[in-house]
């Protein structure tokens, strides 16, 4: 199972296992990373923004078009962010590193 | 015991009570009591991703069932409390074992609204959507089911014919109102959804209203309207509203009015008792008011923390919601209440358009289908207080993203 680092606003580094088809999202509730994803995934709040490590943030696929009207305006927007709820959990994400905004 | 918090209800506004107050740094002892054989979880899946059968219930929870013990909080569940002792703090659960606390946090949320027994809301085969256990027991159903009948066409019953229409069953939706969604918003969305269920094969009879579900050996067979008019069904679900869970602060004495009373910092009558989410009634632009909605669990009971915390917070909610129907997302920020004028534009993709509402020059409320950029937007329009002009709004070249 792969591992997720989750780094917190305190810089508080989170690591967790994570379940291949699981959302980031997901990932982080069951791991208590303080990350709130009001809308539980339905790309309806953007309050799952999270941002992506350079390296890791090529590798994923690319957003899609309602995800990146959600990041357009979403507080602290940086080139690497991403919706938690809509990166999807991969053998390959082993080690991916995310930190919130 | 000194010091000990107990939230009765086990929602969204329960959990965000307790993680609130942990963030904090609060170690005060806590107990959560809910009704509910789950820990808290996301309601809202349950007419959408879950009814469909594409999630999972443990990813419905909001926090694994070890995130309490973590945070020493005591969960008590399937465990309902019957009553409240205002005067010796202590509460009375079903089990007839009391609790004493020295704060309360009541976040009991709402039920769903049965159809009368008279009318046939008891037979088998009749359902509301509140609880995992709700879908679960239609789910049970649903492979026998050859017609669905949806009553209300409020956004929960519009999402329960999405999910059956899209499962490939016959699903007729029957509405009191002239038009869908009709409490809630203007004729412009009403429409667009209207056309999106047609489309989709969903039967919509509007000005109509059930007079009685037909029974056969207990169960649903059919069901006779206003108009005389009867159909067959054997699988019916009830959208036709809730009401705030209240029963245990009336019974306590506290002040009740369609919900349980508060200030805008979460005080209920009694100075050791907050309440927050779907069952408090709070103050709002003059006036008291309740939402039924993700935003205000979390951000209500986010300022109830606060208060037992000790620090001092006033609740000024921006509200939002959302509403997954077929493949399309409505987005709605602030709210509708009281408008007089709408204006309507084409968003950027096919299918996506706004509505936004207006009383004279103020922005009350903004309805984005597909249209998640105009929503954004609109959040800020109204977080800011800005209200813009109606002519640059009308005006489908003008990129509003210049209002900002
Ligand atoms: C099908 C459905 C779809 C929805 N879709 C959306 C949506 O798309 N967007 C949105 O923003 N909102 C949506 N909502 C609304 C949202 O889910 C609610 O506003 C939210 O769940 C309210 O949270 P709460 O904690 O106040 O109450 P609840 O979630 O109702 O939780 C209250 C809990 O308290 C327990 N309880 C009550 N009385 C007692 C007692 N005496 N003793 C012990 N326990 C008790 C109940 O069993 C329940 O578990 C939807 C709701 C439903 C049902
Ligand atoms: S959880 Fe709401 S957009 Fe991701």
């Amino acid at each position: 199972m792969p591992h997720i680092i989750f780094i917190e606003e305190n810089g508080i580094e989170k690591k967790a296992l994570a379940e291949v088809g699981e959302t980031i999202l997901e990932v982080a509730r069951a791991n208590d990373v303080n990350i709130e994803g009001a809308c539980g995934g339905n790309m309806a709040c953007a309050t799952c923004h999270l941002v992506v490590r350079k390296k890791w943030y090529d590798i994923l696929p690319k957003p899609s078009d309602d995800e990146s009207d959600m990041l357009e305006l979403a507080s602290g927007l940086t080139l690497t962010s991403r919706l938690g709820c809509q990166i999807k959990v991969t053998e390959d994400l082993d080690g991916l590193i995310l930190s919130l905004p | 015991m000194s010091n000990h918090l107990v939230v009765v209800g086990g929602g969204q506004a329960g959990f965000s009570v307790i993680s609130k107050l942990r963030a904090l740094g609060d170690t005060r002892s806590i107990s959560l009591v809910t009704a509910e054989k789950y820990p808290p979880y996301q309601r809202p899946p349950l007419s959408k991703k879950y009814l469909i059968g594409e999630m999972r219930s443990d990813r419905l929870l909001l926090r694994p069932t070890k995130w309490y013990d973590d945070q020493s909080v005591s969960l008590y569940l399937k465990n309902k409390v019957s009553s409240i002792d205002i005067q010796n703090k202590s509460l009375l659960l079903a089990s007839g074992q009391s609790i004493s606390y020295s704060n309360l946090a009541l976040t009991t949320g709402s039920e769903a609204i049965k159809l009368p027994a008279s009318m046939g809301g008891n037979l088998e085969g009749v359902h509301t959507i509140r609880s995992i256990d709700d879908v679960d027991n239609i789910a049970v159903e649903l492979k026998s089911a050859t017609s669905v009948l949806v009553i209300g066409a409020g956004y929960i019953g519009l999402e329960v014919a999405a999910v059956m229409s899209t499962l490939g069953h016959d699903v007729t939706i029957i509405e009191r109102e002239e038009r869908i969604l009709k409490r809630v918003a203007a004729t412009t969305t009403s429409e667009y959804f209207e056309r999106l269920h047609k489309r989709n094969g969903v039967k919509i009879l509007a000005s109509t209203s059930v007079v009685e579900l037909l029974e056969k050996e207990g169960k649903v067979c059919g069901a006779r309207f206003d108009d005389g008019s009867e159909i067959k069904t054997n699988l019916v679900i009830c959208g036709i509203g809730i009401r705030p869970s209240q029963q245990l602060a009336v019974d306590a004495g506290l002040t009740v009015n369609d919900g349980i009373v508060v200030t805008e910092s979460c005080l209920t009558s009694d100075p050791n008792v907050v309440a927050a989410g779907d069952c408090a009634r709070f103050p709002y632009d003059g006036n008291l008011i309740r939402l039924e909605s993700v935003q205000n669990s979390i951000d209500q009971a986010e300022v109830a923390a606060a208060t037992l915390f000790g620090s001092k917070m006033a609740y000024r909610p921006y509200p939002w919601f959302w509403s997954d129907q077929f493949d399309v997302k409505l987005q709605i920020a602030g709210l509708n209440v009281g408008f007089n004028r709408t204006v309507t534009r084409l968003g950027n993709r096919p299918g996506s358009e706004s509505t936004w509402y207006f009383k004279d020059e103020k922005l009350l409320a903004v309805d984005a289908i597909n249209d998640g950029r105009s929503f954004l937007i609109a959040k800020k329009l109204l977080e800011n207080k800005n209200n813009p002009e109606m002519s640059k709004l009308e005006d489908s070249s003008f990129d509003i993203k210049a209002l900002l």
